[in-house]
């Protein structure tokens, strides 16, 4: 079936009759996150209240993708952003259902549910006064959390394939120029311009050639790309045909994480519908321009976000990747002409097509042109995904957006990049964010997860973390990587449990530099780089570790202790309760004390304690 | 053709004839583990890296795989490539402390001691996948693989087990540069990857040569019927 | 352990017995077995006209497919920089005392396999803890118990 853009206009006519019969809309966040705090339950309970009351047909219920407010969730949306509301059905569902209910009914707004900051004297109705959202700039986001993703007809009512219905009409290579013009550069963590890519694939020979989305997103701290998925999976498919039409591919693959079963179950759907509208198959909206898009599921190798490891997966061999010196856009999957974009990327084109070129680079930095999506986690208040203008600075997006440290404590760091990235310290909070000025302080902007780290986060530690994550993480295929990452880590790790040397801060800097240098794939080239932005930054707190043996944040394990303040110890016996191995003991109202030998050090008492009775030394 | 220039001096080969054989060619010396002539590269040891020099671009790249192409500068020798292949052997060394060849390369390129602690589980085998690269393309029965990945990744028939397609020719011992793969001949019979062959004994001279599964695979393949193949290589 | 022909037949014919669908169809195979057995490989490797140390050497590559029977349930607590930095080690620790056994392995009364899993992208929900298809967000040494009373002799 080839669909027409009258029946476009059509479909999208008819959904709005649809909706329009309808006096509310109620939208109920089903992505990952909201699903884990219970916002199915909530969902199937709240229809069933509805049914009950007879309201089915004056109120329609709706799932919808990643709001990105995550810490929040369950997310739930009256209309087009009237009411936001958190935490739904966390506590108690009914309860909270009765609410809902009653805003229904009577239009009455549940203060128990809304968002509070931390001035709890304001009062935030709407999420688009919530600083959260008021200051991002949704774009790829712009449906998320609006639409059902499982919904066609919600995506074309929003204008969804219009911009593959304008793209088929264009030149190939003007397309092409338009994505070049409008200065779109890889949102998987390359960065490299993607209209350059676009055009030396378009101008590879060979055939058949392949479009490639890379949605196995494995950075650990990242979710750009599964909320993108899970809660508009439209958006990329319509991205990738229109790059094949102007690359001259008829075969897309889509490689989704082993571990996002909802993205691929939602991008399966999208498939089979796409497919019965048109927009996949034969002879796309009358143009003879025929395209299809096959899903493949990873296998939990994190390697094969790596390009040439991806193609080697779906060619159903180990995730290896090759030398890249005949690049992927001449020879790569089946050696055959790919273009490979992270599905962030993808999901930009139908904007540059709707919108021009123009206004695209209107938005960001001289370099950085366009938003891109953020996953803002670790100590920050409002964790949760965020997309802003390319330039933004880290201090807006962690102390504005993300409402800024946890428990009020002191920003210590931000890792951007992933386990290819670094850490960036306080004097460079009002640094703009884009690919250049991330790179240029040693980090970089990788695929879009930032996290935000306090006082009481060790920096050498956390060096350990990202080398215990790549050395798992390795294939194994290049001497420097398989064994030099192992070898940082055994030297990070000594220092770690008190057994650093004198030297070893040298000795990491030459096997980093030779890692860096000698490794075959961007894997293990960019492993070095978490250890080098920690040693450049806070070489003091190695120091610390080699020659004082000493934690001074207070983390690693073998050189700290948590011991109780007797004079400031209430006996309220809290700790008690906490401690996981009830290595506490005392009587209540009375001074209590820790049995060191039991103690497994992990901190749960010290940051429970109410009145700083705890201390770490 | 194409030219270009090492180490200052011109030197020209094919389109996209890997560097390291132009090089060798041309008389410089760079070394290698897991290159071979027939079977070409993956890029594993990483020791035949050089400096490329294209336009203003510099980059560290592997002689084994990278193409020969009009005009670039190539550097065998640098303090990067030399910190590069000193850190590899260095590395190997720890990895595989009883390897003889690597002890000698490692001499060479000025590794007095290795910081790290020694393995004692990896033998000598540096994966530089020869034996499975012969195994899969000359010999043509695949007997051995990789298994695993990042540090535990090592070479093995499926599941540790003797293996049913193995022939016992033994090209994969001849292949490997460290000596790693263990076979032993005695009294007739051919032990190697834990399956027992029993060897050929040559009608002429009487000596043991080839397990008898080799000559039969053999003459399957190629139509000579095994008594032939029964005669040694010496008798022949 | 006997493998049903029928059900692998199944399984290659899904993906139309092409090569390429290899981890696919390990995948499948595992959903039904609760791990890879061996004798499936050894069918699939010869249905698909290649090597058994290839299909060996896929089926190890990949931390998603078990060569060893696994638990009635899987729990998989993330160690993504978010959930470590908000105290997922500790989970972890946790569920190591408290069934004692290690990460990767299985439970004596074949309940539960443990295992660590690099970031579920519920970064915001740190630390998570995924029991097969469920999610637990948040979750503290309260939340191991409920899991462990929850799933506990085959829910």
């Amino acid at each position: 079936m080839t669909i027409s853009p009258e029946q476009l206009d059509n479909i999208a006519l008819e959904y709005k009759k649809k909706v329009k019969i309808y006096d509310k809309v109620v939208k109920i966040c089903c992505g990952t996150g909201c699903i884990s705090s219970g916002s199915l339950k909530l969902y199937d309970r709240f229809k069933d209240i509805i049914n009950f009351e007879g309201l089915s047909a004056k109120v329609l219920v709706k799932i919808t993708g990643c709001h990105g407010l995550c810490e929040r969730g369950p997310i739930v949306v009256f209309g087009d952003d009237e009411i936001l509301y958190q935490s739904v059905g966390k506590r108690n569902v009914d309860e909270d259902v009765k609410l809902l209910i009653e805003t229904i009914k009577s239009n009455k707004i549940a203060d128990k549910l809304l968002y509070k900051g931390d001035d709890k004297t304001k009062r935030y109705v709407s999420p688009l006064d919530i600083p959260f959202y008021a200051g991002q700039n949704r774009i790829v986001l712009s449906l998320n959390g609006t639409i059902d993703p499982e919904d066609i007809d919600e995506y074309i009512q929003r204008g969804g394939y219009r911009a593959l219905y304008k793209a088929l009409k264009m030149n190939t290579d003007e397309i092409i120029d338009w994505v070049q013009k409008s200065g779109l550069r890889g949102r998987g963590g390359g960065g490299f311009p993607t209209g350059a890519k676009w055009r030396s694939c378009k101008d590879a020979e060979g055939q058949p050639k392949y479009i490639l989305a890379n949605g196995d997103e494995g950075d650990p701290g990242a979710f750009m790309d599964r909320s993108l998925m899970e809660g508009n999976p439209h958006a990329v498919l319509e991205g990738m045909i229109i790059g094949g039409y102007a690359i001259g591919s008829n075969q897309g693959y889509i490689y989704v994480r082993d571990e996002y079963p909802l993205a691929v179950n939602r991008l399966l759907k999208a498939i089979e519908k796409a497919r019965e509208y048109g927009f996949l198959g034969r002879n796309i909206f009358n143009s003879g321009f025929e395209f299809d898009i096959t899903i493949f599921r990873g296998g939990g190798a994190f390697v094969c976000g790596e390009s040439t490891a991806l193609m080697s997966s779906i060619e159903g061999k180990a995730g290896e990747p090759r030398a890249k010196y005949v690049h992927t856009v001449e020879k790569g999957l089946w050696e055959k002409p790919s273009n490979l974009n992270n599905v962030e990327t993808w999901a930009c084109v139908p904007h540059i097509i709707n919108n021009g070129w123009e206004w695209f680079a209107s938005i960001g930095t001289q370099g950085s042109k366009g938003t891109k999506v953020f996953s803002l986690v670790g100590k920050v208040k409002n964790t949760g995904l965020i997309e802003v203008p390319m330039g933004k600075s880290l201090k807006e997006i962690i102390f504005d957006l993300g409402g800024g440290i946890q428990g009020d404590k002191k920003f210590k760091a931000v890792q951007t990049g992933g386990p290819s990235g670094g850490c960036i310290p306080a004097e460079y909070l009002e640094m703009p964010v884009d690919f250049d000025s991330l790179t240029k302080l040693g980090s970089m902007m990788g695929s879009g997860g930032m996290i935000v780290m306090d006082e009481r986060n060790c920096m050498v530690d956390v060096a350990r973390y990202f080398l215990t994550f790549l050395v798992e993480e390795s294939c194994g295929k290049c001497t420097p990587c398989r064994e030099g990452v192992r070898r940082m880590h055994e030297i990070v790790e000594r220092i770690c449990n008190g057994n650093g040397n004198k030297g070893d801060i040298e000795h990491l800097e030459e096997l980093a530099r030779a890692i860096n240098l000698g490794s075959l794939c961007a894997l293990g080239q960019s492993a070095p780089n978490p250890v080098l932005s920690t040693i450049k930054y806070f070489e003091d707190e190695y120091r610390a570790h080699i020659e004082d043996k000493k934690c001074p944040a207070g983390v690693c394990k073998a050189l700290i202790k948590f011991s109780i303040i007797p004079e400031k110890c209430t006996g309220c016996t809290l700790c008690t309760h906490e401690c996981p191995v009830k290595c506490i003991t005392g009587e209540k109202k009375e001074a209590h004390t820790i049995d060191q030998a039991q103690c497994i050090r992990c901190g749960t008492c010290y940051d429970n304690c109410r009145f700083d009775a705890i201390k770490i030394e | 053709m194409v030219e270009f220039k090492i180490n200052g001096k011109l030197a020209k080969g094919e389109k996209g004839e890997p560097i390291l054989n132009i090089a060798r060619r041309e008389g410089h010396v760079i070394p290698s583990l897991c290159y071979h002539e027939t079977l070409g590269s993956d890029g594993r040891c990483r020791l035949c890296v050089v400096e490329v020099k294209k336009g203003n671009r510099k980059r560290i790249v592997t002689s084994c795989l990278y193409g020969a192409e009009n005009g670039i500068e190539v550097y065998t020798e640098s303090p990067d490539i030399w910190l590069v292949r000193k850190t590899v052997l260095e590395l190997l060394l720890a990895r595989c402390p009883d390897s003889e060849i690597i002890h000698h390369l490692a001499g060479q390129y000025g590794v007095k001691n290795v910081r790290y602690t020694k393995d004692e589980d990896k033998g000598k085998c540096i994966l530089c996948s020869l034996c499975v690269r012969t195994c899969e393309s000359i010999v043509g029965v695949s007997a051995i693989g990789t298994s695993g990945k990042g540090p535990a990744k090592k070479v093995t028939t499926p599941f540790d087990e003797p293996s049913d397609v193995c022939i016992g020719c033994g090209a994969c011992v001849v292949v490997c540069p460290t000596g790693h793969i263990y076979m032993e001949d005695k009294s007739g019979v051919r032990t190697i990857w834990k399956k027992q062959f029993e060897l050929a004994r040559c009608p002429k001279c009487g000596r043991y040569h080839a397990p008898v599964e080799q000559l039969q695979f053999i003459s399957q393949k190629s139509g000579t019927p095994v008594d032939e193949l029964l005669v040694c290589q010496d008798c022949k | 352990m006997e493998v049903d022909v029928k059900k692998l037949n199944t399984i290659l014919n899904k993906y139309g017995g092409d090569k390429p669908y290899i981890l696919a169809m390990f995948q499948d195979i595992q959903k039904e077995y609760r791990y890879l057995p061996k004798d499936a490989l050894k069918y699939i490797c010869d249905k698909l006209n290649i090597p058994f140390s290839k299909g060996y050497e896929v089926a190890t590559f990949y931390k998603a497919i078990s060569l060893n029977p696994r638990g009635k349930h899987t729990i998989h607590v993330c160690l993504g920089t978010a959930c470590h930095l908000r105290g997922g080690p500790n989970i972890l620790d946790a569920f190591e005392r408290k069934l004692y056994v290690k990460k990767g392995n299985t439970t004596e009364d074949g309940n539960f396999t443990l295992e660590s899993v690099n970031c579920l992208g519920a970064c915001a929900l740190a630390p998570l803890v995924r029991v097969d298809e469920k999610d637990f967000g948040k979750a503290t040494p309260v939340t191991v118990n409920k899991i462990i009373s929850e799933f506990k002799d085959g829910e």
